[in-house]
């Protein structure tokens, strides 16, 4: 790892660790964000961490950019891979339907395998909360079995409904709120991953980990899911 | 104390600074796309600068006012009037109950501000009360919406000062805007003619253009950098789509994104694109941070 800090803007600096995505990032991503947050202080407005990077947004009346190059530099001296993620585990139950998963068949179909295995596979799995973006709560996950990789739908969906779970590539994800969408939709939960009357607002943060636990309609619909349809796409690749 | 929305047919919002310590779990910053303008509103009725403003888009809009007080106007001129007499931007007006605001459309730059005593009331949600309509966040009711008709306006300020604003202080907005990017992210991954075409053109500004960001339509530019992984991205950055056609991300913009960027506009030229009309021309310039920096900070210490 050999850290690279870019000019990214007037008031921020992007905090490249490395070149490829890697569950192995986040230690090292987490407790660089860690000591910036401690060594910039009230200078630090704003930190996103994604799969690689980190964007730092600081204060510009308080620092200039060799100030705020200097301190990215200190906090990073002598750094070491957080041991333990600090991260939460989750467990996110599932419905896994055709209903409001559209993309189910289309999964096995490529993959080769029964839909039962394809939803056997993906609950199968804790996976990374790598970055949170798209939409407010909106958590990019990973990674799933290369053999579930499927690439985002060739024209985005108008309107996804608010849960539906998706894979695009062998990233998963599920969406907050209803807006546009591309990715490939296998279920839906009837959790709410995003509120701001919530103390923490979003359910999933960046190293946290995910499982997903596959239920029943009923049990779905206990839980205050809506199961409201989700029509099939045309698929043209 | 409170103005009513008689009609509109305007992208009324309220907005103030934006939302900041939130974005790693993905929600934008959004506030008043042309800060400057937003301050100098606040600051003739001797307001916090960053008190919440009605950020009014094009004109189209007509308001009653409801009690005796003094109202800020600032940024564009959208051939407001009082009661039928115009009313120019840049100053404190005294209003009285009765009388009749409105915007008709854009004589000079895009966004006009109006704030009122104490600023006008609105929940704050995660830290701000900007209207953020794509995450349905912020204004009057807290739920993402624009102004509409019907709607009241409160402020909670005691009759407030009534400031001159220094005729200095007033931008120019006449010719076409040269616009400051500090250059940096992706920028070594553009070709020589791309780099030579980004700060040596004119670039319109495409009408499919709103608070997300302005795409800018020229010569096309290339980068080597193909697929990137998805990264935070800065208020400003100038990214470049596989068109080649650029992209200014602006306060709603989405909080990660992974197109090449050749750098961001500074905060002041942000302001400045805030005014730039759909079709018009800007030219983008290089700078350096050291020197943008010391331009920003002299800008901010107008404000008297």
């Amino acid at each position: 790892m050999t850290p690279r800090i870019e000019v990214s803007a007037l008031d921020c600096l992007t905090l490249r660790l490395f070149d490829r995505i890697d569950e192995r990032n986040m230690p090292w991503l987490l407790a660089a964000a860690e000591r910036l947050t401690e060594r910039l202080g009230s200078a630090l407005i704003d930190l996103v961490p994604s799969y690689t990077t980190l964007l730092i947004h600081y204060d510009l009346n308080r620092l200039t950019v060799d100030q705020a190059r200097a301190a990215v530099l200190d906090a990073l001296n002598g750094l070491t891979a957080a041991e333990d993620l600090g991260g939460r585990e989750h467990l996110v139950p599932v419905w896994y339907d055709r209903r409001v998963g559209p993309e189910l068949a289309l999964i096995a179909e490529r993959a080769g395998l029964e839909v039962d295995t394809v939803i056997e596979r993906h609950a199968a799995h804790a996976y990374q909360v790598f970055a949170l973006g798209f939409a407010p709560g909106f958590a990019f996950m990973g990674l799933v079995e290369e053999c579930l990789a499927t690439p985002r739908l060739a024209t985005p969906r108008k309107r996804v409904a608010a849960g539906s779970v998706g894979i695009a590539d062998r990233q998963t994800a599920a969406y907050p709120v209803a807006s546009p969408g591309g990715w490939n939709l296998i279920g839906r939960t009837p959790v709410r991953l995003f509120d701001y009357r919530q103390d923490g607002y979003s359910l999933l943060r960046p190293g946290d980990r995910v499982r997903f636990e596959p239920i029943d309609h009923a049990a779905f619909l206990r839980l205050g899911g809506d199961d409201s349809a989700m029509p099939a796409m045309e698929h043209d690749r | 104390m409170s103005l009513r929305i008689e009609r509109t047919r305007a992208l009324a919002l309220l907005q103030d600074d934006g939302r900041f310590g939130v974005r790693h779990l993905g929600v934008t910053q959004g506030g008043a796309l042309d800060w400057v303008s937003m301050r100098w509103a606040n600051w003739l009725l001797g307001n916090a600068l960053a008190a919440p403003v009605l950020e009014i888009t094009l004109g189209g809009l007509a308001l009653s006012v409801e009690a005796d007080g003094v109202l800020g106007l600032a940024g564009a001129d959208l051939g407001a009037t009082l009661d039928g007499a115009p009313l120019p931007p840049w100053r404190a007006v005294a209003v009285r109950r009765g009388q009749r605001l409105a915007f008709d459309g854009p004589k000079l730059g895009v966004r006009a501000y109006l704030a009122a005593p104490g600023g006008f009331e609105a929940p704050a949600l995660l830290g701000s009360c900007a209207t953020v309509v794509r995450e349905g966040l912020g204004g009057l009711e807290g739920d993402g919406k624009p102004v509409a008709e019907g709607d009241v306006l409160r402020w909670r300020g005691p009759l407030p000062e009534h400031r001159r604003m220094p005729a200095t202080a007033i931008p120019d907005w006449s010719g076409s805007a040269t616009l400051d990017v500090v250059v940096g992210a992706q920028i070594g991954g553009f070709d020589g003619q791309s780099l030579f075409d980004a700060f040596n053109t004119p670039w319109q500004i495409d009408t499919r253009s709103d608070r997300m960001g302005m795409r800018l339509l020229g010569p096309a530019l290339r980068s080597k950098t193909r697929t990137m992984i998805s990264e935070g991205v800065p208020l400003g950055a100038v990214q470049v789509p596989p068109d080649g056609q650029p992209i200014v991300l602006l306060n709603d913009r989405q909080t990660i994104g992974g197109y090449p960027r050749i750098g961001a506009l500074t905060p002041l030229a942000i302001a400045r694109l805030a005014q730039c009309l759909p079709g018009s021309a800007v030219r983008l310039r290089p700078v350096v941070a050291a020197q943008a920096q010391q331009a920003h900070r002299r800008a901010l210490a107008s404000w008297p």
